[in-house]
């Protein structure tokens, strides 16, 4: 039987369709990447503990809500390794665990004010909830 | 020329100026904007992973819609341009993603034939610059908006991922600059029009994207900008609430405004 890195690592491989063995550890991805500061693993480290199999470190770290999908270090990284692929599809996989939400409907009312617009509670929702 | 126009949910509530000035922009330049029936919201953000498909499929219905009108599909909003461009290409490149795509669609009341991305889709900028064409802007321009310094904001979901977007340079874009020119104004350039607001962030971390915005509009005070001017409600959002101390507004207001047919207070929508 598989453990659990082992399972998880194939479904991200599978879901994101990145291969992290193509990075050259450069960090340009996380030298461009504007959560930088408020990530416990950046960009260049995501891509080689994926590699490496050290799924459940990063699964349960902070850092998979941190990436604002702005897809710099996609379109900067020398390799086309894509890390941003491999940040949502762990992302995916934490949520997707039973109430494993990040944020629900619930949480919305207190959140937002007069102006916000639909857009950003539409992508809160799909990129926090399941 | 006639297009599919696809408006999104924020252009019909918080966003409802960025929707009224391209439709009144569109009809003093010859673009019919034919609205999609019954379109459904696209979500706001494209979801990366390859086995989410249900999530697509409004996204899809509109392409397809598009497709049956012989009409290429047109976004305002740059999150649905950016959403909608990405399923699309989606639809064109995964193979094994069309096909569970197509057979959710065979499922619908009056199914189309099964699509695979055949429908061009344009931003609204890529329409002004690529069949409108800067010259003929340049020529309808009532008020030309003469020594306004003007920053464009791309953020991300214009540019990237470039590979599929193709909108511009993602490093060193010109569109918006251009049209900036085409109305008479002075685009500035600044470090941070292609970088990232927060976005969605702002619900789960407001810190960050104040920070993150904060540096946008501060660069492009910094670099003499009087004004911001930005395709996406979000950006807009993001900037204002964040404290910008110039006035952020949409593009299309600024090239009803140019081509002065901002205050038309008998137009329908108002
Ligand atoms: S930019 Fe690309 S090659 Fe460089 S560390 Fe990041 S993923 Fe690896
Ligand atoms: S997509 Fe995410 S990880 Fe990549 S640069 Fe942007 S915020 Fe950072
Ligand atoms: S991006 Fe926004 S406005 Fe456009 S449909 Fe999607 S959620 Fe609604
Ligand atoms: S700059 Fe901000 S709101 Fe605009 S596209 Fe990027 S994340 Fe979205």
């Amino acid at each position: 039987m598989q453990n659990k890195n082992e399972l998880v690592r194939e479904q991200v491989l599978r879901m994101s369709g990145v291969n992290p063995r193509k990075c050259m550890r450069c960090g340009k991805c996380s030298a461009t990447c504007p959560s930088y500061d408020e990530m416990e693993y950046h960009p260049h480290q995501f891509v080689y503990m994926v590699e490496n199999g050290d799924i459940e470190t990063l699964m349960n770290s902070p850092s998979v809500y941190k990436c604002l999908s702005c897809f710099a270090c996609v379109d900067r990284c020398p390799r086309d390794v894509e890390p941003a692929k491999l940040i949502e599809a762990l992302r995916l996989c934490v949520i997707r665990e039973k109430d494993k939400n990040h944020m629900t409907a619930d949480d919305i009312p207190s959140l937002i004010d007069e102006d916000m617009p639909q857009q950003a509670l539409v992508s809160a929702m799909r990129k926090y909830s399941k | 020329m006639k297009v599919s126009y696809f408006p999104g949910c924020t252009l019909k509530t918080k966003a409802k100026e960025l929707d009224i000035y391209a439709r009144r922009s569109a009809e003093a330049l010859g673009i019919e904007m034919c609205e999609i029936e019954n379109w459904q919201c696209c979500g706001g953000v494209f979801v990366s992973a390859k086995d989410e498909i249900a999530s697509k499929l409004s996204s899809v219905r509109a392409l397809i819609a598009a497709r049956d009108s012989g009409t290429p599909l047109v976004t305002v909003c740059s999150a649905c341009h950016n959403v909608i461009k990405q399923t699309n290409a989606a639809m064109r490149t995964d193979e094994d993603f069309a096909k569970k795509v197509n057979l959710y669609m065979s499922q619908d009341k009056n199914p189309s034939e099964p699509y695979h991305g055949e429908t061009a889709v344009y931003h609204y900028l890529e329409l002004l610059r690529d069949t409108v064409g800067f010259d003929k802007i340049k020529e309808a321009v009532r008020n030309p908006l003469t020594g306004k310094k003007i920053a464009a904001y791309y953020g991300c979901m214009l540019l990237r991922p470039n590979k599929v977007m193709r909108f511009d340079d993602p490093e060193n874009p010109t569109l918006m600059e251009n049209f900036i020119r085409a109305l008479g104004a002075e685009p500035v350039i600044y470090p941070q029009r292609n970088e990232c607001c927060g976005g969605y962030v702002v619900l789960d971390d407001a810190e960050l994207a104040k920070k993150k915005s904060l540096s946008v509009s501060e660069g492009a005070k910094d670099h003499g900008a009087e004004m911001i001017v930005t395709a996406c409600p979000l950006c807009k959002y993001n900037l204002v609430k964040s404290g910008s101390e110039i006035p952020v507004i949409y593009f299309t207001e600024l090239l009803a405004e140019a081509l002065g047919v901002k205050e038309d207070k008998n137009a329908e929508q108002k």
